[in-house]
């Protein structure tokens, strides 16, 4: 130490006199200057993979067809016109609706099955049970098509051994529309599945026996515990898979290819039909924006009462 | 209320690994029973037996005089405080109170009643319309003594309530507890590995080993006249030293022979009982405060050698010393007032009115 009033650091020389330094350098070396620098990747890929397709698309369905004259909001309004558009509404809403609730209780059952498995036995039924999530959709799509097929269905071919006469899956509107839902629940199960397991494991077993003690029976504990213990996990995965599956295209796109009659068209397959088909890409771009206003609307309400559940339990 | 019974009951796991080996209890009706014993000796196994949260291998369990082998914990009629509390989150301070009475369909002002009366009891009121993340620990734990009481149950059981407290906070509660018991009488089993815990709470302490009972009784019973080594080793704090002695007999009289060179003449009162031992190696077991600065030299049976400290503890109203006796380290316990110094040789006087004198091969106390 050279004095009395200086301490040097290990390692640091006395001698060296602190930098000026100027405000370039004093920005630079702010926390938040190097927290938006770290941050930068991400926010580019935001920007250029969400941010500019979502406004560009926003741009492109206030365009006439030939893109040439912008026309505000009346492509919106001839859709809502036209009867085949409002069947497509009602057939997405029926679609992502039906097989969010249909998974959303498989995935609910099937998690509390596994939960009840010994532990030795449940990493083998969990693979499997994750198996039609891990298949590329496009694939196993093409096999359940070839299932439903009405020549050599494998389904048919079962239900006439039983006497039952056979069923048009995709011929017939309102098979179609059960056998794409259907499709969608088999692809989208595991998914639900797999996280209500992680939010079952997650309920402290000291609440259950602090239920049975209380006088809960299985039923109370599962309505009294489990699912308020997993309201935030059941939310969110309903929001995220609601999101997923009103943008679904290729179960719908394989199987039916909207038909028969349109009776099976969804927002990403009628907007497919329209604007890429057809060539009305301004036409397309509004029937894919179509339901981003109930959907943030939806996703607003939700992620509040998960934030708002998240204060009062946590901790 | 009731009293409880515990006949040869044994738990064991897959594999034949036995947490608790054939216990015998009975529990009286008002009773508070500590179970105390170090982690894995079957005590929180046995209270979890009684309160039907584990199944029993063997033997029985009655209640109130009611075999409870196979009623599940809701029809038991047992309030149970668990060690986390394990408070439900999503519900109010009053709902996790008011849950279990909800569930048997108590009408609402009877709920209301019964839960003001234990917010009361417990200094709770005011927290009535939180959630448990907005409590302390001793709030919390409060809260989960109070779903116990409103419930009115037979039994209470308690397992490790204080673990998560910290020390001051412990003490507090554990009055809380002693309180608590003092106005509602209810039959309570208590678990806890903190021996001081059992000794304040306690009517009677079961101390339990490797999945047995070792003692049961008194705690005042248990600290002066430990049935086994274990027993006199884990009541008490500093725990009783444990010296290496032969005892040797000489004219009618008996003496012990410790480390160096010092020999203790066995009080004339216990040489019936300590005769068998004579010839032997055995333990003389003495408890701090029975070591101490020469002093009542003009009492029977007391003895004093020369022994020197090693480390010298301060802890104000007393000072521990740590003396190094050949082998076998010795704490005793002086005066703040006696001069002891690291180092420097100093006597101390041993009470062998309180001795012990313990069988090594089979840890019995005689």
């Amino acid at each position: 130490m050279a004095d009395g009033n200086v301490v040097t650091a290990p390692g640091v020389p006395a001698a060296v006199a602190p930098p000026r330094t100027g405000t370039l350098q004093k920005i630079a070396r702010r926390k938040s200057t190097l927290a938006f620098v770290m941050t930068l990747p991400l926010l580019v890929v935001i920007g250029g993979l969400v941010a500019y397709p979502f406004f560009y698309a926003l741009y492109l369905s206030m365009l006439n067809k030939r893109m040439t004259r912008f026309i505000g909001l009346e492509n919106y309004t001839f859709l809502l016109s036209r009867e085949t558009f409002q069947g497509v509404i009602w057939q997405s809403v029926l679609f992502a609706v039906g097989a969010v609730i249909a998974k959303a209780l498989i995935g609910f059952i099937l998690a509390h099955v596994l939960h009840a498995l010994p532990a030795k036995g449940q990493r083998k039924w969990r693979g499997m049970l994750l198996v039609p999530w891990v298949i590329p959709p496009a694939i196993s799509t093409l096999a359940w098509w070839w299932l439903f097929d009405p020549s050599y269905s494998a389904l048919n071919w079962v239900i006439t051994a039983i006497g039952v006469p056979p069923v048009a899956w995709l011929g017939e509107p309102s098979w179609a529309r059960f056998s794409v839902i259907l499709v969608n629940v088999w692809y989208g199960a595991p998914f639900f599945m797999i996280m209500y397991l992680a939010a079952l494991k997650s309920v402290p077993d000291q609440l259950y026996e602090a239920a049975a003690i209380d006088g809960a029976t299985g039923w109370q504990k599962l309505i009294h515990v489990t699912v308020p213990m997993m309201k935030n996990i059941i939310a969110i995965t309903v929001l995220f898979s609601l999101i997923v599956t009103f943008a679904n295209f290729d179960i719908v796109r394989i199987l039916t290819n909207g038909g028969p009659q349109d009776k099976t068209h969804i927002f990403g397959t009628y907007a497919f039909q329209v604007g890429i088909q057809s060539g009305d890409l301004p036409l397309g771009s509004a029937v894919s924006l179509f339901m981003f206003p109930i959907l943030a609307i939806f996703a607003v309400f939700v992620l509040r009462g998960v934030t708002r559940r998240s204060r009062e339990m946590a901790g | 209320m009731a009293q409880v019974s515990i006949r040869n009951v044994v738990k064991a796991y897959e594999g034949g690994v036995q947490a608790v080996k054939g216990i015998d209890l009975e529990i009286a009706d008002h009773e508070f029973v500590v179970l105390v014993g170090p982690s894995g000796c079957g005590k929180s196994t046995t209270l979890r037996m009684v309160a039907g949260l584990e199944e029993i291998t063997s033997g029985e369990i009655a209640i109130g005089g009611t075999v409870v082998n196979d009623i599940p914990p809701r029809d038991r009629d047992i309030a149970m405080v668990f060690q986390n509390y394990a408070l439900y989150p999503h519900m109010s301070v009053f709902e996790n109170m008011a849950f279990g009475l909800t569930l048997r369909k108590f009408p609402k002002d009877e709920i209301k009643r019964r839960v003001d009366n234990a917010a009361r009891i417990l200094d709770i009121t005011p927290l009535l319309e939180r959630k448990p993340k907005a409590l302390s620990g001793g709030q919390r734990q409060r809260v989960a003594m109070g779903r116990a009481i409103v419930r009115d149950p037979k039994v209470f059981l308690f397992d490790e309530p204080l673990s998560n407290l910290d020390a001051k906070l412990r003490v507090q509660m554990r009055t809380e507890i002693k309180k608590v018991h003092q106005t509602v009488k209810t039959t309570t089993v208590y678990v806890t590995h903190d021996q001081v815990e059992a000794m304040t709470l306690a009517d009677r302490v079961v101390v339990m080993n490797h999945g047995i009972i070792e003692q049961v009784g008194p705690p005042q019973e248990l600290y002066h006249r430990p049935a086994t080594r274990f027993v006199a080793g884990f009541i008490g704090s500093p725990a009783m030293n444990f010296i290496p002695a032969r005892v040797e007999n000489g004219s009618g009289a008996l003496r012990l022979n410790l480390p160096n060179g010092i020999v203790l003449p066995v009080p004339a009162d216990r040489t019936a009982r300590y005769g068998a031992a004579a010839g032997k190696e055995m333990i003389f077991g003495i408890r701090p405060e029975h070591l101490t600065e020469p002093k009542n030299l003009d009492r029977d049976n007391i003895a004093t050698f020369e022994l020197t400290p090693e480390v010298i503890e301060p802890m104000g109203m007393e000072t521990l010393v740590h003396l190094w006796l050949q082998g076998a380290e010795v704490c005793s316990r002086i005066d703040p007032t006696t001069p002891a110094e690291p180092g420097r040789p100093m006597q101390v006087a041993a009470d062998l009115n309180h001795m012990h004198l313990i069988d090594p091969q089979s840890g019995r106390v005689l």
